[in-house]
């Protein structure tokens, strides 16, 4: 089969890879037809993420066909069409039960502080993902869900990841109705958690990025301000400004270990890899909220260490709130507003590419050519 | 601020997932008193290991399903398994997992040519993309590149003679 293949940083290509196998009564074998590039998979196709491996395939959001399944698979059926949460969870342990499925301790072997992420590096659970004709799908009970008859797949594709972590970001956010949220990050994430942030009752949401074409997008989509940080002497001032000298009530980080925006943090986390990734978006987050007010992390950064005002955390009396997105608790809210068209998430997508055009597709999303926003890749038999 | 004196009526489900209730210290999770059983929990059958899979020394197993993609090999794989050794808080696991994925990179490589491939390295960085949609910078690079090696090879040939 056909599966996208990494070689190394900024080097992937496709190449044809052995058909998976059930190798757990759990198991299920799915045939992806969509399969996004996620902001994360960039990290890892930049080299920042530990131990990722040479010949791993990367997609942690994808949608397919069941084909086959495990002696013990008793919720999904073959031929069912199911969309996969990108976190992989057992159902059984202390933190599945409890509704943490980004947390389980029964899918990665490799690391305690990380759950399982489908082709996410061993670091998560050395596990090939969905850039792929074909993917195992272990936990099928329990992940995997069935996408209704009415929902469109480029909608359903959103579900896996995009559309619950931005949401999951203004969830964490704790959003009281009159709140000011301001958003870091206008890439699909970012984009999400904006418009999440109004569900939650957010009186004014204000986004911050670098990229004008990203910020025309957000205004539009997600009918909230937008500012270029270039175009601002400093961010942070001119946010303590604009709300009234006091901070905004709630910040998101919706950037992590790729941000611009800072020569030093860039540097010393994105060149020199001294630190887990440039923590520039995670230090203004700090730094913009108000004193009492919440910091929502759902960028990702590696597991050692970043440059950021931890003082200012504990003097200002912040709190921070993160984790991966836990998919399945929030599926059936989400599903619930795309049905009554709150939210719309499929807009997002402005890239199709055949997944044998995956290296063309990487470079187009890293380097941000031709307006890029999100990116899907398409196996050959969701062409026909 | 005072919402009710905006309207919001334009935004499709303002306000409705509004919850009183979450409070940074009302935790995202149903909470069941499960954390106090430990790791005392029902486990999942155990998926046999048919190659090397290596786990965290903070765990005392592995976990009941895992991936078997890519098994350690090679100088690389040596190296991964000295990082194993060493708990996730420490930099003994983490810069030797980096060091060990760079030295992967040659050996893929390597492995390539081995068996008779030549990567073509410019398409593997999406360099077709580059050309269609960055062509100037494209130019602009080539153009660079072009000046410092002329200069270069002026400046070595001076020395020559």
């Amino acid at each position: 089969m056909l599966a996208m293949n990494y070689r190394g940083p900024f080097r992937v290509r496709v190449d044809q890879k052995p058909y998976p196998e059930i190798l757990h009564p759990g198991d299920a074998i799915v045939r992806v037809t969509r399969s996004c590039i996620c902001g994360s998979d960039l990290h890892l196709y930049h080299g920042l993420v530990p131990d990722t491996r040479v010949g791993s395939t990367f997609g942690h959001e994808f949608i397919g066909v069941v084909e086959e399944i495990g002696s013990s698979v008793e919720k999904v059926k073959v031929g069912d069409t199911v969309l996969v949460p990108f976190n992989i969870a057992c159902g059984k342990c202390a933190f599945c039960k409890q509704e943490l499925y980004g947390n389980c301790h029964e899918s990665n072997p490799e690391a305690t502080a990380v759950g399982w992420i489908f082709g996410y590096s061993h670091t998560a659970g050395g596990f090939d993902g969905g850039q792929a004709e074909y993917v195992r799908v272990p936990y099928a009970d329990v992940g995997p869900t069935v996408i209704p008859d009415w929902m469109d797949p480029d909608d359903a594709v959103l579900l896996t990841d995009v559309v619950p972590t931005g949401y999951q970001a203004a969830e964490m956010g704790g959003i009281k109705k009159g709140d000011t949220v301001v958003v870091f990050g206008a890439g699909p994430v970012g984009i999400m958690a904006a418009k999440s942030s109004w569900l939650f009752g957010a009186a004014r949401v204000i986004v911050i990025d670098h990229l004008e074409y990203r910020l025309d997008f957000v205004r539009k989509y997600a009918q909230c301000e937008a500012y270029n940080f270039k175009s601002l002497e400093d961010p942070v001032l001119f946010l303590k400004k604009t709300t009234d000298w006091l901070g905004a009530d709630v910040c998101i980080d919706a950037v992590g270990g790729d941000a611009a925006g800072s020569a030093m943090q860039t540097i010393t986390g994105r060149k020199l890899m001294l630190q887990a990734g440039s923590a520039t978006a995670l230090h203004w987050a700090i730094n913009s909220v108000k004193k009492g007010g919440i910091v929502s992390i759902v960028g990702v950064y590696g597991p050692t260490d970043n440059l950021v005002p931890i003082g200012n955390v504990v003097n200002k009396g912040i709190t921070i709130r993160a984790n991966q997105a836990s998919v399945k608790r929030l599926l059936p809210r989400l599903i619930e507003h795309i049905k009554e068209g709150r939210l719309n998430p499929k807009e997002i997508i402005s890239h199709r590419v055949p997944l044998e055009e995956a290296a063309d597709a990487y470079h187009i999303f890293s380097a941000k050519l031709d307006n890029c926003i999100k990116p899907i890749l398409i196996p050959p038999s969701a062409r026909v | 601020m005072d919402t009710t004196e905006k309207d919001f009526s334009h935004i499709n489900g303002w306000g409705i997932d509004a919850d009183p209730e979450n409070e940074p210290t009302y935790p995202i999770k149903k909470y069941t008193g499960d954390d106090h059983k430990r790791i005392n929990w029902e486990r999942p059958p155990l998926q046999p290991a048919t190659v090397e899979v290596l786990h965290s020394n903070e765990r005392p197993n592995l976990s009941a399903v895992f991936g078997t993609a890519s098994p350690p090999k090679g100088l690389s794989g040596a190296i991964r398994r000295y990082a194993f050794k060493y708990s996730e808080s420490s930099y003994g696991h983490w810069l030797p997992l980096l060091l060990a994925d760079r030295v992967n990179v040659v050996e893929g490589i390597v492995d390539d040519l081995k068996q008779g491939h030549v990567p073509n390295i410019f398409a593997e960085k999406g360099w077709a993309a580059e050309w269609k949609y960055n062509r100037k910078a494209v130019l602009q690079k080539a153009a660079t590149a072009a000046i410092v090696t002329f200069v270069v090879l002026v400046s070595l040939n001076k020395k020559k003679k």
